[in-house]
């Protein structure tokens, strides 16, 4: 198969992911919801609806059609991006929450993701090249532990140490109140101060999975007959690892990346909580509370379609780089 | 008849005849798969008992699985708010030996019960994703054609769902009972089993006993049940060690979120009060150290003994 038909049909597979997704997250929030839509979309705190609003909220979103009429409807409206009003924030449309949300969380996990891969796989690398070592051991231990620990409970530990007791950083929040003016330098370190304690949990606690799969890879690479070949000829240690192995055992790990973005989603949502980090993971955490389930539905959405925006760009990477993929 | 020359690791033959006949004689196919079993089970603990890792994780899942049966009939008014007589945010002492919280209930006595409930979503959850997941994956892999790519598309998706997501979502429409919170688990681990036990049905059931046994006309249910089956087992076996460990850590984020056991007795129950009871701010460090401190050795317990097993089960892994 050639690559232009590779890239059709990964494209094609994640719109008819795309389309499971909506099938799912409409039956979930609108068929399996307990009670009437209307009022179990709109129950949430301090929006109470008049008779009036209630009818324009039926007529706006098609609520008292069938199942189908009102699939259509919804259907209709996700792809022009009506996804309806939040109770929580006073009739603000979830579109505009949501872009509101997301650069901070853009910030924090892709800071700490980088961190997490760059480390992750350094440690790898040094570990399965030298297997049984104390520093093998002894990053095996620590990345188990690692693993082991809820997010939330690490960030909790460190907000502790580092905030309440130390005084070193603050305690919560994505800025201060009193730096106002966005661009100076003042601004500037007062993100990356805020970042700081939230950007550490993360990265700590997703070190273990890129060090494990690397760690791994390098080892099955390593057992391969093109590195004896290498050694064979007398190629210098350095250059089997660096041009041999390291160049093969990564291709794995460029699909973790995609596929862990997924589970970095879930650790923010518990780790912005514990430092009141105002991102996407509070956002959902304001919505189950305040039960503002347009809000709910809303993230619940964006949440699959970056992951499946995500596996989409790792496919082709991945093919890209390696040829074989291609061709199978 | 006599029984025709067994292969290596293989199972016997089907013999229905004998099936019924307790004890089996000695010399029978029964008989000689009972004492290949019982070999196999020596040999395995001796693999086991090498690895000091596994028998690490085991040794301290005992003392839990210990401290919960010890928490099922144990003494619990001490978790009644209007029954906690201790002072507020006390540090550790020799009558409170995690401290107390908020409330002066001690936190030693929370975490006691915590156990359980930690322990009970977590295998209950695991016992949904492996009934699932190897159902779905030896049917993917047994039948292939068109059910096996519809199940596996349908195991796609269930990858692509962010599954704390979709958990949050489940739990928050369908409310708040252990039960849910059990199935929500289930339902969100379910894919990665799924795919494992699928590439392992694959691989089996191309081996030659298989195909032997198919061709003295052996049932579908024969084959999948008596060869396939007992061939997987190992490999649904370590994955379900590992998926305990991904349950047990949910269940904590789930009520750490305020989803989780409406009773609120759970480890990540208390670490939500805890955290809504500003111990981080007050530098209540023992109200958060304990269960914390729980959650981390169980979780590590299980992913202990599951990388264990997977070593001696994956012999490719075991030259490491």
């Amino acid at each position: 198969m050639g690559t232009r038909q590779y890239v059709i049909r990964k494209i094609v597979q994640a719109f008819v992911t795309l389309l499971a997704i909506l099938i799912f997250n409409f039956f979930l929030f609108r068929v399996w919801s307990p009670g009437d839509p209307v009022s179990f979309l709109t129950r949430g705190q301090g929006f109470n609806l008049s008779l009036e609003e209630r009818a324009a909220v039926i007529e706006e979103y098609g609520l008292d059609k069938s199942t189908w009429g009102q699939f259509t409807e919804y259907m209709k409206d996700t792809f022009t991006g009506k996804l309806g009003v939040s109770s929580f924030y006073q009739g603000e449309s979830v579109m505009a929450i949501f872009f509101r949300f997301l650069t901070p969380t853009l910030l924090l996990v892709g800071i700490s993701t980088m961190i997490s891969m760059v480390v992750g796989i350094w440690m790898g690398i040094r570990s399965g090249w030298r297997r049984g070592s104390k520093f093998d051991r002894g990053s095996m231990f620590f990345s188990l532990i690692l693993y082991s620990m809820p997010e939330f409970w690490l960030g909790m530990l460190l907000l502790m140490l580092f905030s309440s007791q130390l005084g070193w950083f603050p305690v919560g929040g994505r800025v201060s109140t009193n730096v106002s003016s966005m661009g100076t330098l003042e601004y500037f370190t007062d993100v990356a101060e805020h970042l700081f304690l939230p950007v550490l949990t993360l990265a700590l606690g997703y070190l273990g999975e890129f060090y494990l799969l690397m760690r791994s890879s390098l080892l099955d690479v390593l057992g391969e007959d093109y590195i004896t070949t290498a050694r064979a000829k007398g190629v210098l240690e350095r250059n089997v690892l660096n041009r041999h192995a390291v160049r093969n055992a990564l291709l794995p790990t460029v699909t973790l990346i995609a596929l862990s973005f997924g589970y970095v989603i879930g650790g923010a949502i518990t780790v912005e909580v514990v430092f009141s980090y105002q991102g996407l993971g509070l956002l959902t955490y304001t919505a189950i509370v305040a039960k503002d389930y347009w809000l709910l539905q809303g993230l619940f959405l964006f949440f699959s379609l970056a992951v499946i925006a995500f596996n989409l760009v790792s496919d082709l990477v991945y093919a890209y780089l390696d040829p074989r993929v291609r061709e199978a | 008849m006599q029984p025709p020359p067994l292969h290596v690791g293989a199972e016997p033959p089907p013999q229905p005849v004998l099936e019924e006949e307790p004890p089996p004689p000695p010399g029978s196919p029964r008989h000689i798969a009972w004492a290949r079993r019982r070999a196999a089970v020596r040999q395995f603990w001796a693999a086991y008992r090498k690895d000091k890792m596994g028998l690490a994780g085991l040794s301290i899942l005992l003392v839990f699985i210990a401290v919960a049966i010890y928490a099922v009939f144990a003494d619990d008014t001490g978790l009644s708010i209007t029954e906690a007589t201790g002072p507020r945010l006390d540090p550790p002492s020799l009558e409170y030996p995690f401290g107390t919280d908020i409330q002066g209930r001690s936190v030693f006595t929370l975490t006691l019960h915590g156990s359980k409930i930690s322990l009970l979503v977590g295998l209950s959850a695991t016992v949904i994703t492996m009934v699932i997941g190897s159902a779905v994956g030896l049917i993917a892999g047994f039948r292939g054609g068109w059910i096996d790519q519809l199940l596996m598309r349908i195991t796609d998706w269930g990858l692509v769902i962010p599954w704390l997501m979709l958990a949050i979502s489940l739990a928050a429409i369908f409310g708040q009972s252990l039960f849910v919170i059990i199935l929500v688990i289930g339902l969100t681990t379910w894919p990665s089993t799924a795919r494992l036990v699928r590439s392992q049905t694959l691989s089996v059931r191309e081996r030659p006993y298989v195909e032997r046994s198919r061709a003295l006309g052996a049932s579908n249910w024969h084959l999948v049940s008596r060869h396939v089956l007992p061939n997987v087992m190992p490999v649904i076996m370590a994955n379900t060690v590992l998926i305990v460990a991904i349950a047990i850590l949910s269940e904590t984020a789930l009520s750490f979120l305020g989803l989780g056991d409406p009773l609120g007795k759970s480890w990540g129950s208390i670490l939500e009060r805890a955290s809504d009871g500003g111990a981080a701010t007050r530098g209540a460090w023992w109200w958060l150290g304990a269960p914390g401190l729980c959650i981390v050795l169980v979780v590590l317990a299980f992913t202990m003994i599951g990388f264990a097993l997977d070593q001696i089960i994956n012999p490719r892994l075991r030259e490491r």
